[in-house]
């Protein structure tokens, strides 16, 4: 043991760099903001190439046991960081010389650093300073739009975030109380001697914590708005890194857990609500924004279902780690679409949409065909494994559920795909002159065919993950 | 080389979308050409095919895929799939040829198409559940895209409803492939290894729930009674290539299924639950003669119709399940005449789709009181479609008899009950020979007048599916030889 900080150089990377965006923003011209933009980029970069280093060498562990530095923080770390990266690309046509443009970058990068921390926290404590790491620029970055939705927006995250954060903070207090650890190896020691009652509730809290970061059930009421409201960079990055740290933290988490308490159980109802919720109330919008923010909560619950099966099956955490990877594609794709199309704020807009943008309809019908686990994409092999996953880990009606939802979620895809393949009515002329944004176009485009090459190599991408 | 078979049409469908400059006719002659290259690639295939071991698979080619889940890239041809694979061939040709008229997007349309001909040869030569799916699915979303974009009428209620319907049915069939995967030992998603092991064997209620949602997912495919309700508006509402590939190809992929996954590696379920199979399949060939007789809409009938061809296949491979110490040599015969049925359907009613689609185009409605005397103004149709009708309701010398005499042999021998079918092919007689004579017979009367008769195109496409029946009805040895080697081996693993 001991502090080896130098396993956490990508963390620091990335943390360093925000501070640098942060004060090298200041006294850079707002013209030159870009010069902050290229930083984060290299930035992004060194940290996947550290990650990536690390990644070939053995599972080890930082600060005193504390933080994991294993298979699975670094493909988190390489996919979260990635992540931003195509989420950049957004914002060069976005907020390319606005007035807030370096702090964007800043509190991007802080909440990268939070949900890589939240992916590699081996203790409670770490875990608790990753969520709010992960948290709080996230109220920053919603807020920076000065629109009615953007405030509302922020102010609901806040209020949830705080309400959230203190469950959690809560749970970690209780566990830490009863068994006088927070590591989670000494913790999967004491917990088998602890009271149950209390072992059960703070389970609940914690978990319910962790959601909020990942926007499932019971902590999703802010997605919809925030994606709706926030501009198109941040919802983006909001509603698809932090779910990767999130959730690899509760798989961690859950492992802690004795047989006593029905942590299974558990997760595997808030799962079940999320994608049921997340779909029905996905069915009648008719923002495409907050249509793809319910769907977000919806492919939460079905991240979970992995989660389910931890500790049960084998293809728990490979299964998980590639939906991840599938899901973050994929949903940058469908995102960047609409980022590309600021003003189209309503499926009707996308009428003709494969006429006049054949490459951006593509995207779309890739991403969304990709997020209702169509195969090839990635999210199909992930759908696919996760659901195997938990009936091998003795959840079979999990699984079914699974694919109930799926049909379920089929059709307000499809009411956003329908449109934009048929040929534009006479009412539909004036957005016809609308030309799509380059840069989010080709992230469109781009993230659209990562997520199928991601599909078709999937065999490649599983060695990664289930690497030792 | 099954690759290339299975993935050249692909590639020519990326090489039509990514170069936009093309102009129309180079677009649908490209198309032409590369269906005739890939008919020829699989005669070559049929030439070179040589019965494989007990089941092993011809042709076969291995990659890894996801090899964490025992997923791999696994083709292969056997006695089942290398008579649909070339059926599948031969019908992509017709329709190649039949939409060379094609005036709307015939660049997109022939890139659709050649998709489609990939997915759907890719399904039935996978020898690997999860890539089967992956096939299965995407032939749903081509489809959706050949009714939404070149059907007419209600096109997009009908298109949502084909693409919600069966994709509920794909995903049954899903869950159903994965209670396989986890009931083996080892855990693959391998045809041959899970037909070899048949997993859930000893096991009756869990068998008898992965086998009913793959039933499930099979019979809206196909469809059966009582999973039909999206056919007859998909078809209604699809142009006239779409139809004949849908009802040709696409409906195959469910009565594949039965004798690939369903009875091969379900056998003891199978067996259980035989009996509810030929109930479906009965009701099935019934219900949709009765239906079929009740329509006025030409094509409204020819889908009918498919939903009791589609009938007798049912019935037959639900009799194969019926074992009996003295009847191998019945339930042999009846999975041929099952097989011998799918391709002879695809052939048949793929002629009778483009046949049809004429009326659609000349007068722009499938009524049959719109019509009258036909026969006069337009000779080859109505000698094709009288040709075609006559094949459809099995008369003697057409693959569908071979087909349905064989179904009947085999079916009757192991349960005498199952003789009330015929029934059906009496109704689809009436239903037939009442539209030849109502649209065809007669003073020339309403849209028929002025009637174009057919054109090249036209009768090049939809006559040589038919003359390949006529042969098939003639000579059926070559075709039976391929196919009863697989017959006997699947209806020796369902007696396990």
């Amino acid at each position: 043991m001991g502090m080896r900080p130098l396993l956490l150089l990508p963390e620091m990377l990335l943390f360093v760099g925000g501070l640098g965006a942060l004060i090298g923003g200041s006294f850079v011209p707002r013209q030159r903001q870009w010069l902050i933009r290229v930083l984060t980029v290299v930035v992004l970069v060194a940290a996947m190439a550290a990650a990536a280093v690390q990644l070939a060498g053995p599972a080890q562990r930082a600060f005193e046991g504390t933080y994991a530095v294993d298979t699975t923080t670094g493909v988190a770390r390489i996919l979260v960081a990635f992540g931003t990266l195509l989420v950049l690309a957004l914002a060069a046509d976005e907020i390319a010389a606005s007035a807030r443009e370096s702090e964007t970058y800043a509190l991007l990068l802080f909440a990268t650093t939070g949900t890589v921390v939240l992916a590699g926290a081996d203790d409670l404590l770490v875990l608790a300073v990753g969520f709010l790491l992960a948290s709080i620029p996230l109220y920053g970055l919603i807020g920076l739009v000065n629109t009615a939705n953007g405030a509302e927006a922020a102010m609901k995250t806040y209020l949830m975030g705080a309400l959230f954060g203190i469950l959690l903070l809560l749970g970690v207090t209780i566990l830490s109380g009863v068994t006088g650890t927070t590591t989670y190896g000494d913790l999967t020691d004491r917990l088998t001697q602890a009271p149950a009652v209390a072992v059960a509730a703070a389970t609940v809290g914690i978990v319910a914590g962790l959601m909020f970061k990942a926007g499932g059930v019971p902590a999703h009421f802010w997605v919809p708005d925030a994606a709706q409201g926030a501009g198109g960079t941040v919802a983006t990055f909001l509603t698809t890194v932090p779910k990767i740290g999130a959730l690899i933290a509760v798989y961690r988490f859950v492992l802690v857990l004795p047989h006593t308490t029905s942590w299974a159980l558990l997760v595997a109802i808030f799962a079940v609500a999320s994608m049921t919720l997340g779909n029905l109330a996905a069915y009648w919008q008719t923002d495409p924004r907050r249509l793809l923010g319910w769907s977000t909560v919806s492919q939460v619950g079905f991240l979970l279902v992995p989660v389910v099966a931890a500790g049960r099956s084998d293809l728990a955490l490979p299964s998980l780690l590639v939906y991840l990877a599938g899901y973050m594609v994929t949903n940058i794709a469908a995102f960047a679409v609409t980022a590309a199309l600021p003003e189209h704020r309503e499926l009707t807009a996308y009428g003709g949409l494969a006429r006049r943008r054949p490459w951006l309809a593509a995207a779309l019908l890739v991403a969304l065909l990709g997020l209702v686990g169509t195969p090839p994409t990635a999210v199909f092999v992930g759908k696919l494994t996760t659901a195997t996953a938990a009936w091998d880990g003795d959840y079979a009606w999990l699984a079914v559920v699974v694919f109930v939802n799926t049909v379920l979620s089929l059709f307000y895809y499809l009411r956003w795909i329908v449109p934009a393949y048929r040929h534009a009515d006479a009412g539909m002329v004036a957005t016809e002159q609308v030309s799509p944004l380059r840069w989010s176009a080709r992230t469109a485009v781009v993230a659209a065919a990562l997520s199928l090459a991601a599909g078709l190599a999937a065999g490649p991408l599983w060695q990664l993950a289930s690497q030792q | 080389m099954l690759s290339l078979i299975v993935f050249l049409p692909l590639a020519a469908a990326l090489a039509l979308v990514a170069l936009p400059r093309l102009g129309d006719a180079p677009a649908r002659w490209a198309w032409v050409a590369v269906a005739a290259l890939d008919l020829a690639l699989v005669s070559v295939v049929w030439a070179g095919y040589e019965k494989p071991a007990p089941g092993g698979l011809a042709f076969e080619e291995r990659a890894a895929w996801i090899p964490g889940v025992n997923s791999s890239y696994h083709l292969g041809v056997d006695g089942f799939s290398l008579p649909l694979v070339a059926m599948t061939a031969v019908i992509f040709l017709a329709c190649a040829v039949y939409a060379l008229r094609e005036r709307h997007r015939p660049r997109a349309q022939a890139a659709l198409f050649l998709f489609l001909q990939s997915v759907s040869l890719g399904l039935f030569v996978a020898a690997d559940l999860i890539l089967f799916f992956v096939f299965f699915d995407l032939s749903i979303v081509g489809m959706y895209f050949v009714i939404a974009g070149w059907g007419h009428g209600n096109r997009g209620h009908s298109a949502m409803k084909f693409f919600l319907y069966t994709f509920l049915g794909s995903l049954a069939l899903l869950v159903g492939f994965i209670g396989l995967y986890v009931a083996a030992e080892p855990h693959t998603f391998d045809m041959p290894a899970l037909a070899a092991a048949a997993p859930l064997a000893g096991r009756p209620l869990a068998g008898g729930l992965v086998l009913a949602a793959i039933l499930v997912g099979l019979a809206v495919k196909t469809p059966t009674v009582p999973f039909h309700t999206w056919l007859p508006p998909a078809h209604t509402d699809a142009p006239a290539v779409g139809s004949a590939v849908l009802a040709g190809v696409l409906l195959k992929m469910g009565t594949y299924g039965f004798v690939r996954i369903a009875m091969p590696m379900l056998p003891q379920a199978w067996r259980a639950w035989a009996w509810v199979v030929i109930v479906v399949g009965v009701v099935s060939v019934i219900y949709g003669a009765l239906v079929a007789l009740a329509q006025t809409n030409v094509k409204r009938m020819i889908a009918y119709t498919s939903v009791n061809h589609m009938g007798y296949i049912a019935l037959a491979v639900g009799a194969a399940g019926l074992v009996a110490a003295d009847t191998t040599q019945a339930r042999t015969v009846a999975v041929t005449g099952a097989v011998t049925q799918m391709v002879s359907h695809g052939l048949i009613t793929g002629a009778l789709f483009l046949l049809v689609g004429v009326l659609h185009d000349r007068a722009g409605t499938y009524e049959m009181g719109a019509y009258g005397g036909l026969a006069a103004p337009a000779p080859a149709f109505a000698t094709l479609f009288a040709v075609g009708a006559f094949a459809s309701l099995g008369l003697p010398a057409f693959a569908g008899f071979i087909a349905e005499f064989q179904i009947f042999t085999g079916s009757v021998a192991v349960a005498p009950v199952t003789a009330i079918a015929l029934v059906g092919i009496l109704v689809t007689a009436a239903l037939f020979l009442r539209a030849v004579q109502r649209v065809f017979t007669g003073k020339t009367r309403g849209n028929s007048v002025g009637f174009t008769d057919l054109s090249p195109s036209e009768i090049w496409s939809a006559g040589p599916l038919l003359l390949l029946s006529l042969v098939i009805g003639i000579l059926p040895r070559p075709l039976l030889d391929v196919i009863e080697p697989a017959s006997a081996a699947v209806v020796g693993l369902v007696g396990r």
